[in-house]
């Protein structure tokens, strides 16, 4: 599926979930879209694109915590990152888990070095550092 | 049914990359649940990458993984190279193409030999090993080191490849392929390597989307991925060579696969020594002098899969944020599928399938009876007894052991 097949499908399909489209470089392409829609989202491009979820990503920025879901489509080459924008005062969102399992380790990495809440994750413990960390300090923000 | 029973399998033991602790939960002989904890050897190397120069990064990534240990700076370079819109030489391209290759040789006779080990058949393991040498030679020649080769940079390579090596190299592949006749021969066609393998260990297709399982775990389920082809990336796409799959899921599939991709890499390395001839000498790298603000995203086929890494920089000289993906974090995962419902001695073969990289020598794998506090194996007994379970294939083949 070429880049603008591409978004003429999203578009068809979410809108109003859409914020941005940013066209990268050759085989690149990032979409901004609403945190509410991630669930519907990710299972349109998982379940009819069929597009495979290679990780996610939690950036500390300017913006809040943001969140990028790499997708790569593995017809053309193309990896889709799919992106939303959390308040960094309460960073949550739905979990992908009950989409896809690959979701399960990343979200709980996440929850770990961003503090970001998963909602609806089965098993949201700590990923790497179980009971060798304090609780409530996230390494990977860039509070200070 | 009796009571379950764990069996843990370390946080030290050589089926694995780095130290993890995996729980087996046992009724009998049958392996009914397993639970993983992680992060015993957690080095923050994307926090440290952070702090690192560019340059310095790529020293950083070549240490998360000791045996794929090119696999990052390839993705690492492919994600800078993509920020600063650099197109590098052809030359660059096959070199890069040729370490890449030799790596995922030496890593796949790594894999068969242990492989082989844990069947009980050590014949195998002392061929793999010893043909692997030369291919660890080959390195030391190229870039003076046996591993962790530090060959990479931006926009080029650190040492190019003369003439003479070329000769060298060529004079190896040669030995590799008659010693990969040998191991796939080994392999293929003895009945008892097919009943330890064939129908263990089976992850379908449906689980390798589900845990979005990358490389020859993937290949080996019928799902045709392949980065090398699909996000082509240095000379992958100048040479002629295809994408290995099988069907059947299992141990024996997972087997072939690798098997048949070392030949397909003996070609692309000889296609790329031809052009390499003709590539004018010394040509190795187009200077970056600065990386302008913007995100990456690189991609490169490690021997057990997809690597991933994304790049975010603000113009200065050091990343802002680094996000690395390996192949065994998702490859790994799918040991819930493949394990359960698995005899303990078939276990340990599930678990060595993925390939989750033989770096650590110590093993401390203890079965305890729970209720009871008694120690029933330790992590060779554990290995003797998928030995035992080969033996007695044999024997009720009426075959020599």
């Amino acid at each position: 599926m070429d880049k603008k097949e591409f978004i003429d499908t999203v578009r068809a399909g979410f809108e109003a979930d859409l914020l941005k489209v940013e066209e990268l470089k050759e085989r690149r392409m990032s979409i901004y879209v609403k945190p509410s829609a991630i669930v519907n989202i990710a299972r349109f491009l998982h379940m009819h694109l069929h597009f495979r979820f290679i990780i996610a990503s939690a950036m500390h920025t300017k913006k809040g915590i943001e969140i990028l879901y790499h997708f790569s489509d593995d017809s053309s080459g193309t990896i889709i990152n799919v992106r939303v924008v959390l308040d960094e005062k309460k960073p949550e969102i739905e979990s992908l888990t009950g989409i896809f399992q690959a979701a399960d380790w990343i979200e709980r990495e996440m929850h770990e070095i961003m503090g970001i809440n998963f909602l609806n994750h089965p098993n949201l413990e700590k990923l790497l550092s179980e009971g060798n960390w304090a609780e409530g300090v996230y390494p990977y923000r860039k509070d200070k | 049914m009796g009571e379950k029973k764990i069996i843990p399998i370390g946080p030290y033991h050589p089926l694995q990359e780095e130290p993890e602790l995996f729980k087996l939960y046992c009724e009998g002989e049958i392996v009914k649940d397993i639970k993983w904890e992680t992060g015993y050897n957690h080095r923050g190397i994307e926090k440290l990458s952070e702090r690192k120069t560019f340059d310095q990064v790529f020293f950083l990534v070549e240490r998360i993984c000791g045996i794929c240990s090119t696999s990052h700076p390839f993705a690492f370079a492919n994600a800078m190279e993509e920020i600063a819109g650099v197109e590098i030489p052809d030359r660059v391209k096959y070199i890069r193409s040729i370490i890449g290759e030799l790596e995922r040789i030496h890593s796949h006779l790594l894999w068969v030999g242990l492989a082989g080990h844990f069947l009980g058949y050590n014949t195998v393991f002392m061929w793999a090993w010893k043909y692997r040498e030369p291919v660890l030679d080959l390195f030391e020649m190229i870039t003076g080191n046996r591993n962790n080769y530090a060959m990479f940079k931006i926009g080029g390579v650190r040492r190019d490849i003369t003439a003479a090596q070329i000769k060298e190299i060529e004079k190896v592949m040669e030995v590799v392929k008659k010693k990969t006749d040998l191991l796939t021969g080994a392999v293929m066609d003895d009945p008892v390597i097919h009943a330890r393998t064939k129908g263990v260990g089976v992850l379908t297709r449906e689980d390798v989307i589900d845990y979005a399982a990358v490389g020859p775990t993937a290949r080996a389920s019928g799902v045709d991925i392949d980065i090398r082809r699909d996000d082509p990336y240095a000379a992958y796409p100048l040479v002629n060579w295809k994408v290995i799959t099988a069907a059947g899921g299992d141990v024996f599939a997972k087997a072939e696969v690798r098997l048949l991709e070392m030949y397909e890499s003996v070609s692309i390395i000889m296609q790329c020594l031809e052009k390499l001839k003709k590539e004018k000498e010394g040509v190795t790298e187009v200077q970056v002098r600065e990386v302008p603000e913007g995100m990456g995203t690189g991609r490169a086929e490690a021997p057990r899969g997809e690597v991933f890494h994304l790049v975010v920089t603000d113009g200065s000289n050091s990343p802002v944020r680094h996000k690395i993906r390996a192949p065994s974090y998702t490859n790994i995962a799918t040991f819930k599928k493949s394990c359960v419902g698995q005899t303990i001695a078939d276990a340990t073969i599930a678990l060595a399938a993925v390939d989750p990289c033989y770096c650590c020598t110590e093993r401390m794998a203890s079965a305890w009876d729970l209720p009871g506090g008694n120690r029933l194996y330790n992590g060779r007994e554990l290995v003797e007894l998928s030995i035992q379970k080969t033996e007695a294939i044999r024997r009720k083949m009426g075959r020599q052991i």
